[in-house]
């Protein structure tokens, strides 16, 4: 069975159509990039799986049900007055958990990316890299079946992003959940996903399905192999395509 | 610059206008009930210390009552607004009528309305009205100042409207209503004096009423000490305040 699905879904908003129609199917333990230009949809593509909106026309399947999906947006989003144990345990409280459980999961959940000691920082006194990961530390706090990430490394710099990358990999090797993840980057689409979607913008429709052949989880060497290679060119040809010509960013 | 170099540049420019001013009232022999010098200001300061002062706190706990009470009412009826959108439509003009109205245009009303024998009652509620449109507005700004994407996560984990409001909309008020409460504040003290000059006579005996008074005896001297006790008055409130809103967004943002 699918984790979740878009069946000839449609968006359209007051100055016209956003979105399809598209039809996506993520199957459960599966990594999916959705990789396209600015304004293709991809972000509304995402808000429609986590259910934060809804389409005008077509039908969102999910496996995963309330606390079972989880979304990390581009900033870290994060609340400035709590500490970062107590955003990361904000899905716990807000699900009714007692506050003692909450905070030794989120604390838990935070140790798993890396932030052990850093439970009592607020989010102002935290790295960009270190706000997203408490971010990340929020959305697995649930064990979420269903991981949506919008393009949750754009703002940070190419080392930190890698980082982030080989930590996402290795959390989904723990509890497998399905991943969808929005980038503008191909090499990160191609690294870490099972499956690059490309999408073409006005409106927004899949122009291409790539898969990658590769096992996951992948090592780091795995961006110097002729398979990383072949299938990095073969998307980047796919989103010049539907770029209509224009140079990839 | 450096911290001395910031506190003394003001203090030396003060400095040099006084020792100006002085020079200039010998030189030219201005008379005294026209621009007494600064010495004879510093005299009538120190003869009337003690009235002043005593002014200076009857205006000033007007001031801080307005508002402690603008700050409930403001609040309250942001929280309904915030609430409602039809309520905000209804009260959103009013509120701006209450603001473009000047408050020596009200005053007169307000002082037959609280009885000539509480001219007390009527600077305080002339001081609320000067005081509640800052807060009002900014707690209104502040409630729906949440970050969009926090909403979305809210709508995510299915938060009841109860956890969105205290979890959400009123710690992300908070650097509104900080600032909210430091304007409101500086026009409480405005709307405290303006109120004492709406009323005259009456018998409150506010810093206003000092300058008044002074000026109606031609005691220029002690008219110019009563409006430099109101400025420092203001600028140590206004300094408590800037140091209240820093400390509090200091709380706030854990730095």
């Amino acid at each position: 069975m699918a984790a979740a699905a878009l069946r000839d879904v449609e968006v359209d908003y007051p100055r016209g159509r956003a979105l399809g129609p598209v039809s996506l199917e993520v199957a459960e333990g599966e990594i999916v990039a959705l990789v396209g230009p600015s304004g293709c949809g991809k972000s509304t593509a995402l808000r429609l799986l986590a259910g934060l909106e809804a389409p005008t026309r077509g039908e969102v399947a999910r496996a995963a049900g309330r606390g079972e999906t989880a979304v990390v947006f581009q900033a870290p989003t994060l609340a400035p007055w709590l500490s970062a144990r107590a955003n990361a345990a904000l899905p716990l409280e807000l699900a009714g958990v007692a506050k003692g459980e909450a905070f030794a999961r989120a604390d838990a959940a935070l140790a798993r990316v890396g932030l052990k000691g850093a439970e009592g920082a607020r989010p102002a006194q935290l790295s960009g890299g270190m706000a997203m990961r408490v971010s990340l530390a929020r959305a697995l706090v649930t064990g979420p079946r269903l991981l949506l990430l919008d393009e949750p490394f754009a703002a940070l710099d190419e080392i930190t992003r890698r980082a982030l990358a080989d930590d996402v990999l290795a959390l989904w090797a723990e509890t497998r959940p399905a991943i969808v993840f929005v980038t503008h980057n191909v090499e990160e689409a191609v690294y870490m996903a099972s499956r690059v979607v490309v999408m073409t913008a006005g409106p927004g429709r899949i122009a291409a399905d790539v898969a990658v052949n590769a096992p996951l989880p992948r090592p780091a060497q795995f961006r110097t192999t002729p398979v990383f290679r072949a299938t990095a060119e073969q998307v980047s040809e796919h989103l010049a395509r539907a770029m209509g010509g224009q140079v990839a960013a | 610059m450096s911290r001395t170099l910031r506190i003394a540049a003001p203090l030396a420019l003060t400095a040099i206008l006084l020792i100006g001013w002085e020079v200039a009232c010998r030189a030219l022999h201005v008379s005294a009930f026209l621009l007494p010098p600064p010495s004879a200001v510093a005299e009538a300061l120190v003869q009337n210390l003690p009235t002043l002062a005593a002014a200076a706190w009857r205006t000033l706990s007007t001031a801080l009552i307005a508002l402690v009470i603008a700050s409930v009412i403001a609040q309250a009826l942001a929280l309904l607004v915030a609430l409602s959108p039809l309520i905000e439509r209804a009260v959103t003009p009013l509120a701006s009528v209450v603001q473009v109205t000047p408050v020596v245009a009200i005053a007169p009303l307000v002082l037959i309305w609280a009885g000539l024998d509480h001219p007390g009652v009527a600077l305080v509620v002339l001081a609320v009205l000067v005081a509640f449109f800052p807060i009002f507005s900014g707690a209104v700004a502040g409630l729906k100042a949440a970050d969009p994407d926090l909403e979305r996560l809210f709508d995510l984990y299915g938060a009841t409207a109860w956890q969105r409001a205290t979890r959400l909309k009123l710690p992300s008020a908070v650097p509104f209503l900080l600032e909210g409460h430091k304007v409101g504040a500086g026009l409480a003290i405005i709307g405290a004096v303006v109120a004492e000059f709406g009323a005259g006579s009456g018998g409150v005996n506010g810093l206003a009423w000092q300058i008044l008074d002074a000026g109606n005896k031609v005691q220029t001297a002690r008219m110019i000490a009563a409006l430099g006790v109101l400025g420092a008055m203001g600028v140590v409130l206004h300094a408590l305040l800037e140091w209240v809103q820093r400390a509090g967004l200091k709380w706030w943002r854990g730095r």
